[in-house]
């Protein structure tokens, strides 16, 4: 096997491809914890996203209408955990919890007449530049809208939390919501929204699974994506810029290791199927060695219910 | 107007000897466990299409999903037997001992137990199909129809049943392209369209321009559509996921044999079996050859079909060598049921090692 450029470059458009769901499930609830909500249904909203956008682009048979669909699928069901977990104050792990199971079930019963229905096509941008330079043709060129907004949100959701007042606010929230009350910040308003928009960015990251990365319907499709973009939040520290890192180096882990498979390296398959997970959990053994640097990073009233009357 | 009466009164008696009849035997209930989601347009689906086939021949089903092969299925198994349940159909391979425990407890329920080889209890007989005559084809095509002489492979996990595949596959591509290579990719997963996805696209990357499956989502298959290479459908028609990619498919056609023993356990027939049928069956069903494939190719392949149905040609037959190149089956002979059903060891011409 000849290791020519070209070849190094297509690795990395697809390890890049199979970031893009961890990537915009992982940004959402990023959101969602940097205001104080533990939200562990991303896997549900996920799966709610892929088969709303996979059933919406069948019926109706337009793309944008199946992406926003999805997208609003996600929020609908979030707002379920929204109510419950705000309004009627339910603890967050638990019903987070119910969320994924009820998101699987729901998702499995709409889809029973989808299976076996192949999906669209899914436009790509700039397909013909993709031959034009080496290595960064392939990187660069022909992916779907929706590859290139994955890998400008983390740059965006830093910009957000980082220079915006709505950011700061989020930030507050999260970090002590008494005190944002005080303030006169509307602290259950500020949580709905971060719910919401988490339950939208997983949505949409269901939806890409669905209807770009492996166009069909099939029940379960998410495969525990959902959770491990939940694990990326803890790994990257609350921080969106190592989330691009650590959906990266998952899913390049898994794609390079069926490289090393089809070369025919000699390491036991079993440890290269591993392999991904060993590192994840390494690099968290790495972080959390600093014990000073996670309790900065993360929001201090991370998954506990906040009553106004208290 | 006498003989009227008698005959109405007779005809009427024979209606109503037949209906009770029609009755009884419709009154079988079958049950069916599965152990993935129905959903899952592949192992799952087909049985449940077979399922579908005793519904329409006028039975009664029920059917379990999402079974797990442990305590679990012998509970699912233990409640099916107690509500009323004449035959059960347990399908997959890890119900082997849950199957032939919760059989002794219920001699009068029938299990019909899939890919298993233990019939421990008179109730119990197992059935499979011989997937790899269909491999066997597969591979004729993928050894003509490759230009880049690498043909990829995507596994699952490493049992009989799959290397038995990957086996059948190499030796009839190497009979029709003795330069061939096949590349094996181990997915670990019967099901995963992500990671099925990106190990066909890893194969492809490498050169591969022909991909074969022994996992069960379309994703491979659309994954070779975007890339413009060939690839076979697998457990279903998958054709109209991929319409240029996919050559032809095998078909898991569990139906006829449902049908068959849901009948015989109505008609009080039902007796014991180990079956183990192929093409010649129906149970493995070789979907239309696409017209991609020159017509040479495709007459030859109709001959091939034709020859594995009746026994003439066996998918298993020597002289065959392993990867050391000790003999494993001698010339003129063709590998025995044990030989297949226990088959461990790659043959001559397949790169790698066998995951242990």
């Amino acid at each position: 096997m000849i290791i020519d450029i070209n070849f190094i470059g297509l690795i990395i458009a697809s390890i890049m491809a199979s970031a893009v769901p961890l990537i915009l499930a992982s940004c959402g609830e990023l959101i969602t914890e940097r205001s104080g909500v533990l939200n562990l249904g991303v896997e549900g909203m996920m799966i709610i996203g892929a088969i709303s956008g996979f059933a919406l682009m069948t019926v109706t048979g337009s793309l944008i209408i199946a992406i926003f669909g999805a997208m609003l699928a996600g929020v609908l069901i979030s707002t379920i955990f929204a109510f419950l977990t705000q309004t009627l104050i339910t603890n967050h792990v638990a019903t987070g919890l119910a969320l994924t199971i009820f998101g699987i079930g729901i998702s499995a019963m709409i889809g029973k007449n989808f299976v076996g229905i192949p999906g669209k096509e899914f436009p790509v941008l700039f397909e013909g530049l993709k031959d034009t330079i080496p290595l960064f043709g392939p990187i660069l060129f022909g992916h779907s809208i929706v590859f290139y907004f994955a890998f400008a949100l983390p740059f965006i959701t830093s910009y957000f939390l980082k220079k915006t007042k709505i950011g700061l606010i989020v930030r507050a929230v999260g970090d002590s919501p008494e005190s944002a009350s005080n303030q006169g910040i509307n602290v259950k308003l500020v949580r709905y929204a971060s719910i919401l928009y988490g339950g939208a960015m997983s949505g949409l990251a269901g939806a890409y699974l669905s209807m770009i990365y492996t166009p069909q319907w099939i029940e379960n499709m998410t495969g525990g994506r959902g959770w491990i973009a939940l694990a990326l939040v803890v790994f990257s520290t609350w921080n969106p810029i190592k989330i691009l890192i650590g959906a990266m180096i998952f899913g390049g882990l898994t794609i390079i290791q069926f490289h090393m498979q089809a070369i025919g390296v000699r390491i036991p398959v079993q440890f290269l199927t591993a392999l991904p997970y060993i590192v994840t959990i390494i690099v968290l053994v790495v972080i959390s060695r600093d014990s000073r640097k996670i309790r900065l990073s993360t929001p201090s009233s991370l998954g506990k219910s906040f009553h106004k009357d208290n | 107007m006498h003989k009227f009466l008698i005959r109405s009164f007779v005809s009427s008696l024979v209606l109503l000897f037949t209906l009770t009849v029609a009755a009884v035997a419709k009154d079988v209930k079958a049950a069916f466990v599965y152990i993935g989601p129905t959903g899952d347009h592949g192992w799952t689906y087909q049985h449940d299409v077979g399922r579908k086939a005793v519904e329409a021949a006028g039975f009664k089903t029920t059917y379990v999903e999402g079974v797990p092969e442990s305590a679990d299925a012998e509970r699912v198994l233990r409640q099916l037997a107690n509500s009323g349940h004449d035959v059960i159909f347990t399908t997959s391979f890890g119900y082997m001992n849950p199957t032939n425990k919760v059989a002794k407890e219920f001699p009068n329920v029938k299990f019909e137990h899939a890919t298993g080889y233990k019939r421990e209890h008179p109730n119990v007989s197992t059935y499979a199909a011989r997937f790899y005559e269909g491999r066997t084809i597969l591979g004729t095509i993928a050894g003509t129809m490759t230009k880049s002489n690498v043909i990829g492979y995507v596994a699952s996990f490493p049992i009989p049943e799959v290397i038995r595949g990957i086996n059948s596959f190499t030796l009839a591509a190497q009979k029709v392209n003795p330069n061939i290579k096949t590349k094996i990719v181990w997915a670990f997963t019967w099901y995963d369209p992500g990671k099925e996805a990106e190990a066909a696209k890893a194969l492809i990357d490498q050169g591969a321009d022909v991909i074969a499956q022994h996992t069960d989502s379309t994703a491979i298959v659309q994954m070779a559509e975007k890339a413009g290479v060939y690839a076979f459908g697998q457990a279903s028609d998958m054709d109209k996921f991929a319409p240029k990619a996919v050559l032809t498919s095998v078909e898991n056609n569990w139906g006829p044999y449902y049908v068959d023993r849901v009948k015989a356990v109505a008609n009080g027939t039902w007796s014991q079996k180990d079956t183990w049928h192929g093409i010649g069956d129906g149970m493995v069903v070789i979907s239309d050859l696409d017209s991609q494939m020159p017509a040479d190719l495709r007459s030859k392949v109709k001959k091939l079909q034709a020859d594995l149905a009746s026994g003439k040609v066996h998918s298993f037959t020597g002289p065959i060598y392993d990867q050391k190149g000790n003999l494993m089956v001698a010339e003129g002979k063709t590998a025995d049921d044990g030989m297949l059903a226990g088959m461990m060891t790659y043959v001559k011409g397949v790169e790698g090692d066998i995951p242990k």
